[in-house]
């Protein structure tokens, strides 16, 4: 049993698959032409996925961005031209939940930044699951100055479902970490551009994402709590996460329509781990597109137009909602 | 500018000879408080030394030479994702803005603290927790780009239980734009002080509380970013109780000072004597 409901979706899916290649297969040498069996395979097939993941629900959308074989910002890195990673924040340790470092992109350099999951349980615990802690933060800010200091464009990856919550983190001040990542992205006088690959959560996600341009995969989230903690929080019932999900507006869709973020990338059916290699390629040609547009302006018109992006982001009433404000 | 019209409605419910309205109980110690008094000790215990969370009147009261020039107070809360659950989100405001007397989380404006000019933003845990919402960033940053024109340094009280979660995303980014009028006010040279008060906690303290010059806690606060409650769940054990307090901040090197709301003015007035220009 997995807890991740497009997993346990799939499920139904492996054993026609399983039949699929038995009688590709079986048929590869043979003089019995199977081509008709396997295309009435491969068409209940398509349609099994369709009838899936044709349309799915917010909820649906916080499970698919969660999906273990999701690729992961390292899947995205690791087709850049060149990734040379450092590591640390100079004080603590070094925090493997981002990875970061100088890379080339289609011949430009770089300096890139990626919230990293695990895909088993081993890899989850020594990542923290993509959860970052102040030392991660704290290297993304490290980093982020040093790609200013050089003229380096910005490139992040968003895959979080928060920043991490636990004892040592909160001794070692992930606020004030968290904060000045904020202001670090908010300063920073070289094109940035986020990509939000997978679950983007609340504050953990945006430390690293305020940006020029801003680019989301169809089915992955960006949220102010994981639906989870929002139900905590508003119903005291974790339960309600699925509610949460639906109301929180949280879908690749929602956020485009509120201006949260500029480009929504498609995903194949079923999601970007069914081609995981093509997902990949479209998103670093749509970084690449953005970085170009972003290179003809100056440092100062690059913070003049993130700081006019960020200030008209929250639409508000002159007037109270009904008679509130009247005196007594 | 004259005091806001919600204000008299406030300071009337006040004196409403209700129990409630009349006596307080301490949470600390449970000592019943004639309010009068508790007012006067600035809301603070007279038996214990608790410090009660304060209205945003009540602790601009406690501050401010004069007048107090409101900056935003028009602008007001929408509801942008049309939220309800068991109540709609307008209707939550309207119980919450009867409640407090204000109309959102933080009330803004420009005062003078003994003599020294100063952009005062003071957020309140009585309305929706202290959360940010659109309207709480849109007039803290409002505040940030007036006193920047004006060149006279900000105090900020922080009270919050971070974003809010029927605004969303829209909650959400509030941060990044808070963010980017602090960065602009602080760089041009600008003094940032803030006052971390009880509780704050997430997207606030995870921005603008602790991107200030100096950070100032009441005393026993509680001050964190991730809640106590979830820290709990993930590690599935009980916390100390001096976990997340100012203390706690003040021996770890993450606040300046922690300081009793009696010298607080004292305290906030040398700050400014050093960091204004």
């Amino acid at each position: 049993m997995s807890n991740n409901l497009i997993v346990e979706r799939e499920r139904g899916l492996v054993e026609l698959e399983r039949r699929i290649a038995e009688l590709r297969a079986a048929s590869a040498g043979q003089p019995l032409d199977m081509s008709s069996e396997i295309g009435a395979l491969e068409t209940k097939y398509q349609q099994i996925l369709r009838e899936l993941f044709g349309k799915l629900s917010p909820w649906e959308k916080v499970h698919m961005a969660r999906h273990p074989d999701r690729p992961t910002s390292l899947d995205y890195i690791s087709k850049f031209d060149r990734f040379d990673e450092l590591h640390g924040d100079r004080h603590f340790r070094d925090d493997p939940s981002l990875v970061g470092g100088f890379a080339l992109l289609k011949g430009r350099k770089v300096m890139v930044l990626g919230q990293q999951r695990g895909r088993d349980t081993r890899e989850n615990l020594r990542r923290n699951f993509g959860m970052m802690s102040p030392e991660g933060y704290r290297k993304a800010t490290r980093l982020a100055r040093l790609a200013a200091r050089f003229h380096l464009p910005i490139v992040t990856f968003v895959d979080t479902k928060g920043a991490d919550p636990g004892i040592s983190s909160e001794e070692h001040a992930q606020s004030e970490a968290i904060a000045v990542s904020l202001m670090t992205f908010a300063t920073a006088a070289v094109p940035i551009v986020t990509t939000v690959i997978g679950e983007g959560g609340s504050g953990g996600a945006l430390a690293i994402a305020i940006a020029d341009r801003i680019i989301i995969l169809e089915h992955s989230t960006y949220s102010v709590a994981s639906p989870e903690g929002c139900a905590a929080i508003l119903w005291s019932d974790a339960g309600k996460a699925e509610e949460a999900a639906s109301r929180l507006k949280l879908t690749a869709s929602d956020l485009q329509r509120f201006g949260i973020v500029d480009e929504v990338l498609a995903e194949p059916l079923g999601g970007a781990h069914r081609n995981a290699g093509d997902v990949v390629m479209r998103t670093l040609d749509a970084i690449d597109a953005a970085l170009q547009t972003l290179s003809s302006k100056t440092p100062e018109q690059l913070l003049e137009y993130r700081y006019a992006k960020y200030r008209r982001l929250g639409e508000w009433q002159a007037e109270g909602l009904e008679t509130a404000q009247t005196a007594p | 500018m004259p005091r806001p019209d919600w204000l008299p409605s406030r300071r009337a419910k006040d004196k409403a000879p209700a129990d409630a309205v009349m006596w307080s109980k301490c949470p600390k110690c449970g000592e019943v408080l004639y309010r009068r008094d508790l007012a006067a000790n600035l809301f603070v215990c007279t038996k214990c030394d608790h410090h009660f969370r304060m209205h945003a009147q009540d602790r601009i009261d406690s501050l401010v030479d004069g007048d107090f020039e409101e900056l935003g107070q028009d602008v007001l809360p929408g509801d942008p994702l049309n939220w309800s659950d068991k109540r709609s989100y307008p209707a939550k405001l309207q119980t919450d803005r009867e409640k407090s007397g204000i109309s959102e989380s933080v009330v803004c404006g420009f005062a003078t603290i003994n003599g020294h000019r100063v952009g005062l933003a003071v957020m309140d845990f009585h309305f929706r927790g202290g959360t940010m919402g659109e309207v709480t960033g849109e007039r803290i940053t409002m505040l940030f780009e007036e006193a920047r024109t004006r060149r006279v340094p900000v105090v900020l009280f922080a009270a919050s239980g971070g974003a809010r979660m029927e605004e969303g995303m829209l909650a959400l980014m509030q941060l990044a734009k808070t963010t980017a009028a602090v960065a602009r006010f602080m760089n041009d040279g600008n003094c940032f002080l803030v006052v971390l008060t009880d509780p704050t906690s997430g997207g606030v303290s995870a921005s603008f509380a602790f991107q200030a010059d100096i950070i100032v806690a009441e005393p026993k606060a509680m001050i964190g970013f991730a809640g106590r409650r979830v820290i709990e769940q993930t590690i599935r054990q009980r916390l100390p109780d001096q976990f997340q307090t100012a203390e706690f901040l003040l021996e770890k090197g993450a606040i300046d000072m922690v300081v009793a709301r009696h010298q607080l003015k004292q305290t906030l007035t040398h700050l400014l004597e050093y960091c204004a220009a």
